[in-house]
Order: C-alpha cells, then structure tokens, then sequence
C-alpha cells in the first residue's frame, strides 16, 4: 500500500515537512518511488510571477536536454527562470539522470490576447508533445506544464529523494505540496505511473487500487481528449475524472462525488434532487471508481479535497487548524505535520463525505451526498 | 423384381440398437399398472402380449417339449413416429423402477430417416453440440490479493443491477437537462433477463408460474428480475395490471399479439420493462418463428387473433423491411412514440458477422436503447434441425467485437449490449454470464436455463426430448394440451424461479468479490479474464493462461 501526505498553508513552508510526514508513515510503503507537486510557488533565487507555466521534468541526456530547450524557443516561449537543484546525485538510484529541470516561460507572444481556455489548451498541448519527443528515445519524462505548479517524481525512498534535491534548505517552498510514497507496483514500474497525476492544473494522488481500472480507461480513451492518456497506473484515471468533471462537464466539485461513487438507488429515492442524480449515475457510469481508494486533489485556486471510494477500505485524516491543514493516510503523518493542531478536531471522511479545504483555508467543508446539489440542472 | 414377402423387412425397418433411446424393461418388476404407457408422449412403448417358451423335459420318459405361456408385457416401437425420445417420464413414474431410457450407443439411424414425408426434421432445443463450451472455459484470474483486498462476497454492499436503456453522453444529458429536451428512458434492472419465450411456445402454466416467480423476485427479494414475452402477444389482464412493468413485450416479424397489446394501451396502468424487436434468432438465424398447428389451442389464437389449429409462420424478415435505415428505424421510433417515448425500444438480432454495421446504424439512432444478440446456442420451441446446429454465429466472439467498437467510439456506455445464446448450456448460469459481461455485454437473456432450472425441462443436447415444437412436452412447459399442462404447477414454477435467480445472484458475487468489485457491475472488465486457448484469447483480446 502507499501513503499520502498533503499540507496546504496561506504561508509558504518546505516541502522537506511534507516529507518529514512521509518518513512519519515509513512502515506502510516500501520506497520504491516518491512524487511531489507543490503549488503556490516561492524560489528563494527568483521573484517568481504566477502567471508564468513552470515546465517540470527529467532530462536523462544532454542531448534531450537541449531538444528540450530548442523546441520550447521554437513554439515561441520566452524562458525566464532556470532552476537548478543544488544536488546529492549519489544519493539517487537511477543513473541516467542528466538533469531535473523547472523551468518559467512566458507564454508565447501569439496568446497575449487569448482566452484561458486556448491558454490552457496550448500548455496541455506542449506538455504532450515534449512528452512524445521524450518517449521516442525515451530521454526525456515531463510531469507538468502549468502555471505556479512544479512536479517531481523519482525512484527510491522519498527522504532520501528530499536529500538528494536538496529541497531541506528553503530554495523551493511552497503554499500547498502534495506526495506520494510508492510507485505503482500494480502495473509495472515507470516514472509517468508515480503519482500526483496532472492535467491541466488539477492534480490527484490516490492510495489503493482501482479495480475498475480497464473499463474506465477504456471510456476515457475514447473521449478522445487530447490529455486523457498514459494510464501507466490504474490511479491516473482518478486525475482524469476530476478533470472531465470540471473542465469538461464543468459541474462544480460536489459532483466529483456523486461520479466516482453514486449514492445507491434506495437512498437517491430519498434525495431532494435523486431525478437528476440518478440521470447522471447513467450517464457517467462507466466512471464508477471500484476502490478501495482514498483521492486527494488538489485544483489551481489551491483548493485541496479528500474523497473515499464506497468501501471506505482505505485510510485518510485531515486536521489543522484555520490557515494550514494537513490530509494523510495515518495521524502520525498528520502529527508531523500540524503537531500543533487539536487532534481532537480531526476528521476521518465516512463514504458520503467529499472534505473540501477551500483556498482561504479557514474551515474544513465536509460535504455528503445526501446533501442537497447545488446546481441548476438538478432543480 | 418382386421383392421377398416373407422378410417383412423394409428400407425404412430399424430394430432397437437403431434408436437413439432404447427401453430397458424388467418384466420381474413390472406390475402392468400402465403409468409408463400413458405418459409416454410419443407412445414409444405399449403394452404387447408376447409369448414365452418354457422347455418341458420328462427325464423318465426320456421324451423332450415345449410348454408356452402367454404373458402382457411392455415393449418398445421402432417405428420414426414413435421412436423413444429419451425424456424419461416412463421411469419417473413407475412405482416399481421396472423401465428407464437409454441412450443407445450404436450409431444412430434414425437420422437418416428425419426425411418422412419429405420434411426435414424439425425439432425444439438448442444446437446439438455436447461437451464445456467455450464460456464455460473463461476463468476470473484478476484476483485481488495484498495490493488491494478481496471482497466478502457475504458482507459487503453489492449494486448488480445494470442499464437498459439508450444513455446519453454526460455533455448531452447535462444540456438536456437545462434545456428541457428528451431523456431517453432507463430501466434498472438485473443482469440476467429471463430470455424471450412466448405465450404460446411456453404453457399458459409455466407462463404464469415465470411470471409469479419474477413478481416475487423484484417485489419481496429485491431482484430485480424481468422477463420478455417473446413473440405472441401477452395475456390481456397481464397487460392491464402492474406486473407489466416486469414484462419486456416482443414484436416480431408476425406481429401476433399486438393488436390485444394496442387496444391495452390506454388501460395499462403502468410501461412496460422495455419493447424487445426481434429481427432474428441465434436458434434459427434468418428464420421467422414457428408455433406448429398442435399448440395453437383456443386461448393462443384468441390471443393472437387466427383461427385455431393453424400453422403460425413468421416472415423471416419484417414484411416492411427494406433498407434497415427505413424500416429499423422507423419501427423504433413508431413503437418508441407509441409509449410516449417513456419506454425503451431495442432490436434483438441473430449473432453475425454483420452484427457490428446494425450496432453502428443504431448508434446513429437516438430512439435506439440497446442491442440484443442471440448466439448460435440459443434455444427455440421450434426449428430445422438443420438451423439449430449449422446455421449462426456463437455469442462470444461477437459481443467482444461490437464492445470493442463501441468503446473506440466511446459509446460503450451508450447503447448497452445483451447477450444470449447458450448461457448456462451446462449448469453453469452465472459464470457463463459474468464472462460475457465482462466482455463487455451490458447483461444477458437466459430462456432454455430457466426452463431446465424451474420448471425441469428435460431437453438436452443428446437430443433428449426436445418436441416442444409439437406441443407433446411431457413436463407440460410447452404444450397447449390442458391434460399435459396441468402436470406443471405455477406456484413451484415461481418457486424455483426465486430458488435460481437467489442462487444467481449469489454466484456473481462470489464472482465479483475477488476481483475486488462491488460497486458497479465490471461491464467490458475484460482484464479479468483469461483462457487456456491462445486462438480463443487472441480473438477475444483477453489473457492467455496456461
């Protein structure tokens, strides 16, 4: 089983505390890999500006590396920042490693006055193609492309990973970092298969696994979207639903929920809008999840949810208190975390609840399903 | 030449070792009380006087003889018309075990006599072809262990149900919804339909027993069982109660029985499950229904509306079929706007290598809620032999190929796919099912099942029985004779319904539990399948294992 770990701060802190909880939880995986996604952004060298997207990525060869850096100024992006990790190399078990890069761009000259959307689509587009290049030769892996998002994934123990990129000494912090302590062992081990899972700003991690996995992969591939692709884990997908939710369906988060895992028919009968939930249970039906899993997310307004699959077989807390809050999947994580929280306080999401930490970070929502929907169409 | 009278032997003369069936008789035990004689449906045994020798030696006189005695006893006929079919009614009710049926092991020559008259043999049953077929060899090998528990089959929360129905994608269906446009009708319900059987090829008793037994299902066990009417309408009080809305009606290339159905229209008091129409038969492919002139009794054709002791032939296609644009989706959408649109409309086609262009024409057809397809195995009341064992394509193969197009449409959630055609062909009705929903049917239609399982229907592939073409069922499952029918009781009919689809329901979760799935039916879960047969798993695109 893996672990997950997940803090989100109005102050910026190091991504080595999200580690720290990682190392807290030690017993429940077995160091095959560790992947982190840190929003809200701060280079200690660099006044970074948020608008700009921050490739993050490996580059396995200097050949590769510079196919990197010309295709980037042949699509018209300006580089802006160019971080470089001080390093450990020893420390990393893989040896084709020629660089791990984050990189600030500014967007091409051609999309000053385009919409989000195309925005949007034109770094999803990149990130696609730059992972393409780097599957040819397979020499270069690309984890995101997006603003004030930075990626990393690696094999080995996650402290060790932490001391090998010298991310202890404060050069890279950040409001929200999320992580992950073990490759997916389910189906074979590969770089794009460690989780958090990116696309387009939205980002899952997931501990368990997805029985479900074929027959939803199978659905998403034939949206035919652009992004929906990889599936080198079965926890990909969970990252994919989100995004179809929201950016495609565009339904508002609750409804993440009522996808993934549907009240049943008895207890929609009982819902205030049951009609319209039941219609939708048809309709996405093919992206009931089949835990057991729990899903934490993270969106770009930096709002962070936790959500259980039916069996609730998995395990995951949140606490805190108002400004910073942590999820993980054993209170010791969560103690290494916020040990200054009221423990009391802390919540274990039964199968109804999706926990919501909105961006001010104030107070938890806990919603259920059997609450009333707030949309529209289901009125 | 004259032939030699004194032979009275003729080109068409077998002796028992030519059956199929031979009667074992113990005269030692056999009281004569006649049971055996009346039962038997095709009178293959009667009763004869025989006489018997009985050697007379008188030692003193040194002289030798014969003593005879007359004696009755029960003897078997020869002839085609009463060759024995092997039902084995003889032996269930003698009180004395004195007799019982066969199979005789020599080759069978009654074969090449199925010619009298010159009409073909025609038969009820299902292809021929004995022995695990090839869903009975699929294996469930996705177990989940360590990395993900397995489920407790007996404790954790199960949803079985599946959708029948067209679903829309979630961006229409959300649209629909603000706008107010049409929401095509849905249907949960279980996966395993009992399959189309018709009042007419089914005995007004075993109807009413299915019928019973799937009221009880849904209503006091929660399963939600449906049941399709096969072609020949529906009893008119069935029509106007609320047990219809467990009722799939078939239409089919006769239309018998919809004119009751029309006029029932504005009384019912609640939709029917769904309308089922049949453009062919995995049974008999290309081939209309059949109900022979011997059970077309009173009540049928009063149902029907023909005269009485006629031969009901469907067309073999729909007498307005011309292009399946025209005529398909016409009938769809006519019967669709006959119920108001609140019904779902489907079409059920014999399994083919053409099965896959009627998929994508439905797809194009947004009346269209689904595709039934019956494979080679399917059963039938009444077909040449010919039709049953030769003719027609096997399920599997084609269920696989027309999810796999759907899905690289990503329409698989769309227009759900029932399968049918030899499910549970050995007893094995849930496995046999789950291994084509895991291929990627939405779920399946079992008949012949549930006619061996509930009512003991005594048909099989040693071709045992299998008359239920000439209304001689000796169970009373599908005859119009009262005097045969009334041997069925509905009430243990609709008891052994409720038995089967508990027991069902309980297989396919120890099914899904060790694949670690409990929250939705694994439709297309096809990872979780493998075969010890490279050709059978490349072609199904599923695990090889060995």
């Amino acid at each position: 089983m893996c672990r997950l770990a997940l803090k989100t701060s109005n102050e910026t802190f190091s991504p080595y505390e999200v580690l720290t909880a990682m190392e807290a939880m030690k017993e429940g995986y077995d160091g095959s890999g560790l992947g982190l996604l840190l929003r809200g952004i701060e280079f200690e060298d660099f006044k970074y500006n948020p608008r700009f997207p921050i490739l993050s990525g490996i580059a396995h060869t200097e050949k590769a590396w510079q196919h990197l850096s010309s295709y980037m100024e042949d699509r018209g992006y300006e580089l802006k920042y160019d971080h470089r990790y001080h390093m450990g190399p020893n420390l990393i078990e893989a040896e084709d490693r020629f660089r791990y890069f984050l990189r600030a761009y500014r967007m091409p000259e051609r999309f000053r006055d385009k919409g989000t959307e195309e925005r949007e689509e034109e770094m999803m587009k990149t990130r696609l193609a730059l992972r393409k290049i780097g599957e040819e030769n397979n020499d270069l892996t690309i984890f995101s492309f997006w603003p004030d998002v930075v990626m990393i994934k690696e094999v080995g123990w996650p402290m060790q990973i932490g001391d090998a990129l010298c991310l202890h000494d404060g050069q890279i912090k950040s409001r929200v970092c999320m992580a992950q302590g073990r490759q997916n062992t389910n189906y074979g081990i590969n770089l794009y298969a460690c989780h958090p899972f990116f696309i387009q700003g939205i980002a899952t991690m997931t501990n368990g696994e997805n029985t479900a996995f074929v027959p939803i992969k199978e659905w998403l591939l034939g949206k035919k979207f652009p992004g929906y692709i990889g599936y080198h884990s079965d926890s990909e997908v969970f990252a994919h639903i989100l995004h179809y939710t929201l950016k495609q369906l565009k339904l508002p988060l609750e409804a993440y929920k009522h996808i993934i895992t549907p009240l049943s028919t008895t207890e929609l009968e009982k819902h205030p809008q049951g009609d319209f939930l039941k219609g939708l249970r048809d309709v996405c039906r093919r992206l009931i999840i089949d835990g057991p899993n729990a899903v934490i997310g993270t969106l770009p307004d930096e709002t962070c949810l936790l959500v259980m699959d039916q069996k609730k077989l998995r395990p995951a807390i949140v606490g805190g208190h108002e400004g910073t809050w942590a999820i993980a999947s054993e209170i010791c994580g969560v103690d290494a975390m916020i040990p200054d929280r009221d423990p009391t306080l802390d919540f274990q999401p039964m199968r109804e609840h999706t926990v919501i930490v909105p961006p001010d970070r104030k107070e938890l929502t806990i919603w259920s399903q059997h609450d009333p929907f707030p949309l529209p169409q289901a009125a | 030449m004259v032939s030699t009278r004194s032979i009275s032997v003729t080109p068409g003369s077998l002796t028992y070792s030519d059956l199929p069936w031979i009667i074992e008789h113990r005269e030692d035990r056999c009281t004569l009380c006649g049971q055996c004689t009346s039962v038997c449906p095709k009178e293959a045994i009667h009763l004869s006087h025989m006489r018997q020798r009985v050697p007379k030696l008188d030692v003193f006189s040194k002289k030798r003889g014969s003593n005879y005695r007359n004696f009755t006893g029960i003897r078997q006929r020869t002839t085609m018309a009463n060759s024995c079919i092997g039902c084995g009614m003889c032996s269930m009710v003698c009180p004395n075990d004195a007799i019982i049926a066969v199979p005789g092991t020599n080759e069978n020559r009654t074969l090449f006599f199925e010619n009298q008259k010159g009409e073909p043999n025609k038969r009820g049953g299902r292809r021929n072809v004995q022995g695990t077929t090839l869903l009975d060899r699929i294996m469930f090998n996705r177990i989940s262990m360590l990395t993900d528990p397995a489920l407790d089959a007996g404790r954790h929360e199960f949803s079985l149900t599946t959708t029948l129905g067209r679903v829309l994608s979630p961006e229409v269906f959300l649209d629909r919804k603000i706008n107010g446009g049409w929401i095509p009708p849905t249907r949960e319900i279980f996966p395993f339909v009992i399959g189309s059987m018709s009042f007419g090829a089914l005995s007004p008793n075993m109807w009413l027993g299915l019928l019973q037994g799937v009221a009880y299902c849904n209503e006091v066990l929660g399963i939600p069982v449906v049941m399709c009417t096969g072609e020949g309408g529906c009893p008119p009080w069935v029509l106007r109660s609320p047990y219809l809305k467990y009722i799939i009606l078939q239409i089919a290339s006769g239309y018998f029985g919809w004119d009751e159905i029309i006029r029932a229209i504005p009384e019912m008091q609640c939709d029917p499950a769904a309308i089922e129409i049949k453009y062919g038969q995995g049974a008999k492919p290309g081939d209309g229904g059949l109900l022979m002139w011997y059970k077309v009794s009173k009540l049928i054709a009063r149902l029907r509306g023909v005269p009485e002791g006629v031969d009901l032939p469907s067309p073999p296609v729909h007498q307005t079929l011309y292009s399946i644009e025209e005529s398909v989706m016409k009938m769809i959408q006519t019967l669709s706007t006959a119920f108001n649109h609140k019904v779902p409309v489907y079409p059920k086609i014999s399994a083919s290598t053409s099965a896959k262009s009627v998929l994508n024409n439905l797809v194009r057809n947004p009346y269209a809620a689904g595709l039934m397809i019956d494979g080679i195995d399917g059963g039938t009341g009444a077909a040449y032999n010919v039709s049953l064992d030769a003719t027609g394509h096997p399920v599997a193969s084609c269920i696989r190929e027309c999810y796999l197009d759907l899905a690289a449409q990503g329409m698989q959630n769309e227009i759900p796919i029932f399968a049918a055609g030899g499910i549970g062909k050995n007893g094995n009705v849930a496995q046999n099912g789950m291994a084509l929903i895991m291929l990627g049917a939405s779920g399946v239609h079992i008949g012949k099942y549930i006619m061996q399982a509930t009512a003991g229907c005594l048909g099989n592939e040693k071709n045992r029985c299998n008359v239920c073409n000439v209304g001689i069922c000796p169970k009373g499952i599908t005859s119009q004779n009262p005097k045969l029918y009334r041997r069925l009781d509905p009430d243990l009919v609709a008891e052994r319904v409720a038995d089967t689809f508990m027991s069902i329901k309980t297989e396919v979760k120890k099914i899904m539990a060790p694949l670690g799935r409990s929250q939705s039916l694994p439709i297309g879960m096809a990872d979780a399948l493998g075969i010890a047969d490279k050709d059978a798993a490349e072609r199904l695109e599923i695990k090889y294992v060995c």
